[in-house]
């Protein structure tokens, strides 16, 4: 079965609303489809907490905004991108103020701001502490006004049709019914998040399991700077549930097992009583996470049955700041872990938070297969470098969403129709499918077991730090793995609603991301940002200031490239904290 | 506390299946295990075929809804060990056509909620240029309530109204509905108001008030429908009563 | 083009459409509350109607209001009364748990707690039942 449509978005979140927002504005002509495997709202925006930065003081500038930024990515980020991002995020954060987005407010009723790690100035626009769920369910909504955009809720892309270097549309899948059908396009708009889940403790939610990335990869087009994971300092341990930086910016406390505010240890400033902006707990989270990892080696963690910990102090806040300035923290503690961080410390941990790699885009969200897009998590522009600040990724996903929308818009209108080999590739997908999922023979193992040792293996050896022999390893593990999934068993071979298949789907666009994480770290010898071998401590800007480029060769083996970074007002300086 | 439960779970497999059965697992029982916890151990280890919907694990992405002993609750919410010595009773959220085992369909609400109008409606645009129109915090709390939804469905399955009669407009999307009717930003509250007045909009509700007990976010629908009630009335009363200019 | 691939044709499968059992209202203690609460309507319009005809006994003289009494007084009529009663005082205290819900009051920009107003429609109800007491039993 075969149907038309001028654009495609794969991934319904806020990335992906957004630039059928604007692909749709741009051209009311076009019809445009969101093909998502969860409905819209139960998209993985919906959890973001703490914040949206963009420049609004008076006191503050595009300059300085861009300037944390870029330091903040430890001078990884095109500045160029930076610059036009800064630009952009406060104009799209009025926007959606425009579309009903109920940001908290000063008592005058303009537009509040709250401090935010790494910023040096207060520009982190906020909707109490549930941010991403109010940007994600405006979009959804506004959305909702436009004709031309249709959605499919519940379908899984399963691979993307190229021919003669151009995008040519995806074959996907329909959940509720088990059909297999071929969605022709002129563009295609990835956003379909990050990858998370190929880590053991995250925050991402189940369905952060790297398909766009995937699907990228295997057309061709490379994946940029994945060796880059960030991790969240502050994840509940065993739900890896995020306690927003928020929660830090409102005074909470860094305790070791000796009850200790072990930050000041790491270069990171001085305990003050209150909050400083860039210092102590508001330092950037990858030097907080660096810093969580020493404590281990130190013997100064907690250990719990879900392993070591360090303490969240939130008590001497009290229960009535608490509820009024993060009563979502005080919920989730209650609600998922039976803490109550009024009266108790919270256990918490490091845990995968965002990819600021991922399929390489222009400043405009092409990817360099023609007629593809990528926006939000999923791409890697890069604005985030090697370490991304928080409340960064909100407005990327706005004004990158608009900006891939608006370009795939403007291809559409020029792109001639799909090709022939095209449809005869969709065919081909749909005999795979049939054939290796749904018709293959009872497995020796559970798809469980596969991904565990996944899990396991990049938490150990693709971590927080990283050696050339870790990683080495790690590699040849993952290789093993990939041989081991196509005899996996699967239970269900139903066609109705089969959430086993899309899993085997999902673990086997996992395994690639994965692996291509462990080869671009591995071939990064150097430190820097998120990324950090204890075999190469320093950073190294001779060779290493550039982006890596991780194509599939015909094998299914790994090619890294090196792309230079684009610098323009601001050269590399050092990232420097708490002084 | 002994260390495992027993789950009856509702199976149900469309073209094989005239209506479900139950299908008893056992799983270990851990203080900070949920409801999804257990569902996810008898997939990944006993029986890849059980069907459901879940995501982020923490009660804001509403994938997660079903009904646990009779009550429609997030299963990402409720722990295992409220209901020892077991067994506990897993079934799809009430009133909804099951599509597969765990799993409803929902696109009733969703286009009904499009009905609805859920987004800004205005006669005249600001434009960007001219910054973000003013909002007191008292105005943004007079709505900010009925933003909290999560679309988890909990209220509709606890509808009695609904379950009766499927063509009714329902709990969230009304709640929804006055979420833009009262947001100070908002000139769409007549559109919205022409659509409701009706037997199976506003006036379906009898004011049973389930769901403003199940939802798990506080929205309280109930409240908000028998607010929208009195505003109802009092425009009817007003347009009876007034010349169309004086309106 | 593609040659249609018959198991792939996707017929759609049928969702099971489960029907609402005629005993609904027994399967949670709310919903029978809530079947109770509509039902008492019926006996405050009785207590009503009841209410009328002693006006109308009263108005039409001492005789027509003895034999009110007499009536009033048949056990049957006291049954129905007492339980008419019961349902009253259902009505009213579900009627005053909800009012908050339905009309949320602010005062000097707060919103007036919930147990204000119920607590306020109780304090009402006890001074409207002290002054009738008064008209009653009073000189």
């Amino acid at each position: 079965m075969t149907t038309s449509h001028d654009i495609i978005v794969i991934g319904g979140g806020g990335a992906g609303l957004r630039a059928a927002i604007a692909a749709a504005e741009t051209n009311l002509g076009l019809d445009i489809a969101v093909v998502s495997k969860v409905y819209p709202m139960r998209s993985h925006t919906v959890s973001a907490e703490g914040g949206a930065a963009g420049v609004i003081g008076e006191d503050d500038s595009l300059d300085e905004h861009a300037h944390d930024t870029i330091s903040g990515g430890d001078w990884l980020c095109d500045q160029d991108a930076v610059e036009l991002f800064v630009k952009e995020a406060p104009r799209e954060l009025l926007r959606l103020e425009h579309w009903g987005c109920p940001w908290s407010r000063k008592p005058d009723g303009h537009i509040a701001v709250r401090p935010f790690g790494g910023m040096k100035k207060l520009r982190t626009w906020f909707a109490a502490d549930k941010t991403g769920f109010h940007m994600l369910h405006t979009l959804f909504q506004t959305s909702l006004k436009y004709d031309t955009v249709r959605r499919y809720d519940e379908w899984y892309v399963t691979k993307l049709l190229v021919d003669e270097g151009r995008v040519q549309g995806v074959v996907a899948l329909e959940l509720s019914t088990g059909r297999i059908e071929t969605l022709l396009a002129k563009a295609v708009i990835l956003s379909t998040g990050g990858c998370g889940r190929v880590f053991p403790f995250t925050t991402n939610a189940a369905i952060k399991t790297g398909d766009g990335m995937s699907l990228a990869y295997r057309s061709g087009a490379p994946l940029k700077d994945m060796e880059f994971v960030q991790y969240h300092p502050t994840g509940l341990p065993f739900t890896g549930i995020l306690i927003t930086e928020a929660a830090r910016a409102e005074g909470g406390l860094l305790l070791n097992k000796d009850g200790y505010r072990y930050l000041q240890d790491y270069d990171l400033g001085k305990p003050e009583p209150s909050p400083v902006l860039r210092s102590m707990e508001l330092g950037p989270r990858d030097r907080l996470s660096q810093a969580f990892e020493h404590e281990v080696e130190k013997g100064r963690t907690i250990d719990t049955p879900y392993g070591p910990v360090v303490h969240l102090d939130l008590r001497h806040l009290g229960a009535k700041v608490i509820d009024a300035q993060i009563p979502f923290v005080r919920e989730l503690c209650l609600q998922y872990q039976n803490i109550d961080p009024a009266k108790e410390l919270v256990p918490v941990r490091p845990v995968v938070h965002y990819m600021m790699g991922g399929v390489h885009t222009d400043i405009d969200g092409a990817a360099p297969i023609a007629g593809l897009f990528a926006a939000g998590e999923v791409a890697c522009v890069s604005i985030n470098g090697a370490n991304r600040l928080g409340s960064n990724s909100l407005p990327e996903l706005l004004v990158y969403g608009t900006r891939a929308g608006r370009m795939a818009a403007w291809h559409a209108e020029r792109a001639k129709e799909p090709s022939h080999a095209a449809v005869a590739q969709a065919a081909d997908e749909h005999r795979r499918l049939e054939r290796d999922l749904l018709g293959r023979d009872r497995g020796s193992e559970r798809l469980s077991a596969i991904r565990t040792v996944m899990q396991t293996t990049m938490e150990e050896s693709a971590g927080i730090y990283r050696t050339g022999d870790s990683l080495t390893k790690a590699g040849e593990t993952l290789r093993e793995l990939q041989e081991r999934l196509p005899r996996a068993a699967l239970d269900d071979r139903s066609r109705a609603f089969n959430t086993e298949l899309v899993a085997a789907l999902e673990l086997s666009a996992m395994l690639d991301v994965a692996d291509v994480i462990v080869q671009s770290a591995l071939r990064r010898e150097e430190s820097r940002g998120a990324h950090q071998r204890t075999d190469f401590p320093g950073r190294d800007d001779e060779r290493y200031l550039a982006h890596s480029l991780a194509f599939r060769e015909a094998d299914g083996s790994c090619r890294v490239d090196y792309l230079p970074v684009k610098i323009t007002r601001w050269p590399p300086g050092e990232r420097v904290y708490g002084r | 506390m002994s260390d495992t439960i027993a789950l009856d779970v509702a199976r149900y497999r469309p073209g094989q299946d005239t209506e479900p059965s139950v299908q008893r697992y056992d799983v270990p029982l851990r203080k900070d295990w949920v409801v999804l916890d257990g569902l996810n151990y008898i997939k990944d280890e006993l029986d890849g075929t059980l069907t459901y919907r879940w995501s982020c694990r923490m009660g804001i992405c509403g994938s997660c809804g079903m009904t646990v002993n009779g009550e429609p609750r997030l299963t990402c919410a409720t722990f295992l060990a409220d209901y020892t010595p077991g067994p506990v009773r897993i079934e799809p959220l009430e009133n909804f056509p099951v599509l597969r085992d765990l799993v409803v369909e929902i696109d009733d609400f969703l286009r009904k909620l499009q009905t609805l109008k859920p987004w800004i409606v205005r006669d005249t645009e600001k434009l960007v240029s001219e910054g973000e129109y003013l909002q007191t915090p008292q105005e943004l709390d007079e709505y900010r309530q009925y933003s909290m939804c999560i679309n988890c469905m909990l209220c509709y399955s606890a509808c009695p109204v609904y379950g009766l009669d499927p063509e009714f407009v329902g709990p969230a999307a009304i709640a929804l509905a006055q979420r833009y009717n009262l947001d100070s930003r908002d000139e769409g509250a007549q559109d919205r108001l022409d659509v409701l007045i009706h037997p199976d909009g506003l006036w379906g509700c009898t004011f049973v008030g389930e769901c403003t007990r199940v939802c798990p976010k506080h929205v309280d629908p109930a409240g908000a429908i028998q607010r929208y009630k009195l505003t109802a009335a009092m425009e009817s009363v007003k347009a009876f009563l007034l010349p169309r200019g004086a309106r | 083009m593609t040659t249609e691939n018959p198991r792939s044709a996707g017929v759609r499968p049928r969702p099971y459409q489960p029907q609402m059992s005629v005993w609904w209202w027994l399967s949670k203690r709310s919903y029978l509350v809530f079947v109770l609460r509509e039902l008492s309507s019926v006996f405050v319009a009785w207590t009503v109607v009841f209410l009328l005809l002693l006006v109308r006994a009263v108005a039409r003289g001492d005789g027509a209001y003895q034999d009110f009494l007499a009536w009033a007084a048949n056990p049957v009529v006291i049954l129905v009364n007492v339980v008419a009663f019961a349902f009253v005082i259902l009505h009213t205290v579900t009627w005053f748990a909800l009012t908050p819900q339905a009309v949320p009051a602010r005062l000097r920009g707060q919103r007036v707690p919930p147990s204000l107003i119920v607590a306020s429609q109780y304090v009402a109800w006890a001074a409207l039942s002290a002054f009738v007491v008064w008209l009653v039993v009073g000189d």
